[in-house]
């Protein structure tokens, strides 16, 4: 007998958002990329750069960019628990570079082996069900980039619908945007908060006491005003639920060791 | 240019705009009924995005060679027996335009929708001029009687009320009976029908805007559901036509294309109920017609769009899909703006037309959803223009000091892995101990925006990385 094909090495992306607030949905997308056969790498990382390539500083944007490609350069794919960051890396890494003809080759290459996360358990990995149970039902939100710049939509439905026990129940206007926006949420904290209002009614309508997405950001958006309207919605990254780790207090709730509210 | 912009106050403007219950009514019917229409449009039509790709073909070679198009168009519209007149701005605009009447010894003139005409401030210079312009499209009549500026490129009244707009024909219809019954929008309309056929009747001069200038004809299109237009341009003596540079598309059969797409993406309507061609004057022989044709060709900073990253947004056939679909102007709505354009192709346009220093806000309050980009139908990367007004205001250090200093400092320990895992791992220690397990913060001294309205959540602790060196030992790359 010969011996098993190498599994693919995948350098996996966490984002700043889930390094530094929830590391938690670090681990679950680890998991769930190693159940589909790949084995999970860690480099050295800060920020893809989406905040200076959006706030204008296509220099620091650029810097960053040949920072991760770097860093990841060894692996077979690249892989981000977020359609913003993994749109930043696989459609706006190119464009940071047009006229270099090298290093556009480099972005090019990286962008080409990067993938939001859901996207590469379905498209890449043929996932078609994940093991884990859930009993419940939930609701999901499509976050913008992932959505419009990834295609990512029908992925994480699908691997949701595979769950035993668990119930997809839509929202209204699902793929409109929750508000946040990066800099946006605080640079306009009034219009971003008209935005998540609209959201926040959509998600309670919807009955579901689970909110799920694939971004992080939007997440602490929807989570932060759920919560501030004393709303008892659960709110995690799809990931979480996927690979059956919601050990963790959903996003916003209080530690279970429960200090006073 | 003519109109005096309120962009520079782009957060005031849409504070007030947000505590307007009435607004937020009106706004809450656009955004539920627009989309649903485009969309049901689109579900019959399968090869819609392919019309997208050749809408915008088309659009992109007419500006690729837009001297050629522009010489063919100006021969054909004189070959017709009418005149074309170039304008730099608004202000020759205007002078050319009143000059005209005045020739034709205008006292009024009739209007039909135009956002040049905006854009221009035609209303104000043609009143200055003893010349009293009527608007006869039904909105922009509503808001010329309130002195308002449109809030939304095909429905300039659509921040209104039916109870608004009686209190305004009460007000300014005083010919008419005191008790008489408005309580029915068909009244309204009925009202509005009787008052505009006097002023057609009376009117010396037409003024229409032009969906399309067709280079191998010389004509221009409008497009109407009200059927205004048609009054406005064939019963004065003289019809002028008000159209920027980049109106202009080749030949018949393109813009027939360009109209498949146009009202499907605005209204959600297959056609326009009127669109309307006109090449030149009256003919010896015509039933009817103006006797004289002109086209004032604003310019207006267009030309120098050409060539440049944002000479996309030239391909703007001005159909409203992007502001429909756009959830800042959704919770705002256009007069926030505060010029003539809103919406996503207004935070791109406006800078270039008055200056990026007083439309700096339009750009940058976008959350870069791109909805709007997915439903432009000549597929205008309005996220992509907007991310180069913010290169351009970085470049020119017009953000504010403290927004480029947490800028400058995030940059610092971004691109210092080693300290900035230090630094974050100390930091989110911090945090986490701060939140004491509640598990989020009502307040944050930094982050105002954010928590005036909704909680921050708390970091759970231990970076990620920190977690993953300590279950996994350090990185292993194959």
């Amino acid at each position: 007998m010969t011996s098993a094909p190498p599994k693919p090495v995948v350098g996996l992306f966490a984002t700043c958002l889930v390094d530094l607030m929830r590391p938690s949905i670090g681990f679950a997308a680890a998991k769930l990329i190693e159940e589909s056969g790949c084995e999970v790498v860690v480099p050295p990382q800060t920020c893809c750069g989406q905040p200076a390539f959006n706030g204008g500083d296509r220099a620091t944007a650029r810097e960053l960019a040949l920072q991760v490609i770097d860093a990841f350069s060894g692996c077979d794919y690249i892989v981000a628990p977020s359609g913003s960051c993994g749109g930043m890396m696989a459609r706006h890494y190119p464009e940071l570079f047009a006229g270099e003809p090298v290093l556009a080759r480099r972005a090019q290459a990286f962008a080409d082996k990067t993938y939001e996360l859901m996207s590469f358990l379905v498209d890449v990995r043929g996932v078609t069900r994940v093991g884990a149970r859930h009993v419940g039902r939930v609701t999901y939100h499509d976050s913008c980039s992932g959505l419009r710049e990834l295609g990512v939509q029908s992925q994480p439905r699908q691997l949701l619908q595979s769950m035993e026990g668990l119930e997809l129940v839509e929202m209204a206007d699902s793929d409109t945007c929750c508000g946040f926006g990066g800099a946006f949420a605080v640079k306009y904290g009034e219009i971003s908060d008209s935005i998540v209002s609209k959201k926040a009614e959509n998600i309670s309508a919807s009955g579901a006491p689970m909110l799920l997405a694939g971004d992080l950001g939007c997440l602490m958006n929807m989570a932060g005003k759920l919560s501030r309207q004393g709303k008892s919605i659960e709110v995690r990254h799809v990931a979480e639920v996927l690979a059956g780790m919601t050990g963790d207090p959903p996003i916003c709730a209080p530690d279970k060791t429960g200090a006073q509210p | 240019m003519s109109v005096h912009p309120t962009s520079p106050h782009f957060k005031a403007n849409a504070h007030k705009a947000m505590g307007d219950a009435q607004l937020q009514k009106a706004l809450g019917n656009l955004r539920q009924g627009f989309p649903a229409r485009r969309a049901a449009a689109m579900a019959q039509l399968p090869e819609f995005d392919a019309l997208r790709d050749s809408a915008r073909d088309i659009k992109n070679h007419t500006l690729a060679h837009l001297d050629l198009y522009l010489e063919a168009y100006v021969a054909k519209v004189e070959e017709a027996g009418g005149h074309v007149h170039f304008c730099r701005d608004a202000a020759e605009a205007n002078r050319t335009v009143i000059e005209l009447c005045k020739k034709l010894g205008a006292k009024t003139v009739t209007k039909g929708k135009s956002m040049i005409s905006e854009e221009m401030g035609l209303n104000d210079a043609l009143s200055a001029a003893g010349v009293t312009p009527v608007e006869t499209d039904l909105g922009e009549y509503i808001i010329q009687l309130r002195g308002e500026m449109p809030s939304h490129i095909i429905g300039p009244a659509i921040h209104l009320n039916k109870d608004q707009i009686e209190g305004d024909f009460r007000r300014v219809h005083t010919h008419l009976a005191k008790d008489r019954d408005l309580s029915q929008p068909v009244d309204l309309l009925t009202e509005a029908r009787g008052v505009l056929r006097d002023k057609f009747l009376a009117a010396d001069v037409g003024i229409t805007g032009a969906n399309f200038l067709i280079a191998e004809t010389g004509t221009s299109i409008i497009v109407t559901n009200e059927g205004n237009g048609d009054l406005t341009q064939t019963l004065p003596k003289a019809h002028i036509v008000l159209a920027s540079l980049e109106k202009l598309v080749p030949t018949l059969e393109d813009a027939s294309q360009l109209l498949r797409v146009l009202a499907r993406s605005a209204t959600g309507q297959d056609m326009s109920v009127y669109t309307t061609l006109s090449t030149g004057p009256r003919r010896p022989g015509d039933v009817d017609g103006p006797g004289e044709y002109h086209v004032v060709l604003l310019d207006n900073g267009r030309s120098s769009m050409v060539g440049t990253e944002f000479e996309d947004m030239l391909r703007c056939i001005r159909c409203g899909a992007c502001m429909n679909h756009c959830p800042v102007y959704h919770a705002v709505g256009g007069h926030a703006y505060g010029w003539v354009y809103p919406g996503p192709m207004g935070s791109v346009l406006t800078p270039n037309l008055i200056g990026v220093d007083k439309a700096g806000h339009l750009p940058n309050a976008s959350t870069f959803c791109g909805r709007c980009e997915s439903v432009c139908p000549v597929r205008i990367p309005l996220p992509k223009l907007m991310r180069h007004w913010r290169e351009r205001e970085f470049e020119r250090h017009l953000a504010p000091a403290t927004q480029r200093g947490g800028m400058a400092a995030w940059a610092f320990f971004a691109k210092r892995p080693t300290l900035y895992r230090l630094a974050t791992r100390l930091g989110m220690k911090a945090l986490a101990l701060a939140a004491r397990g509640r598990g989020k913060f009502a307040k944050l001294p930094l982050a105002k925006g954010w928590t005036d309205y909704r909680d921050m959540p708390a970091p759970q602790g231990e970076t990620f990385q920190q977690q993953w060196k300590k279950a996994r030992g350090s990185s292993r790359m194959s």
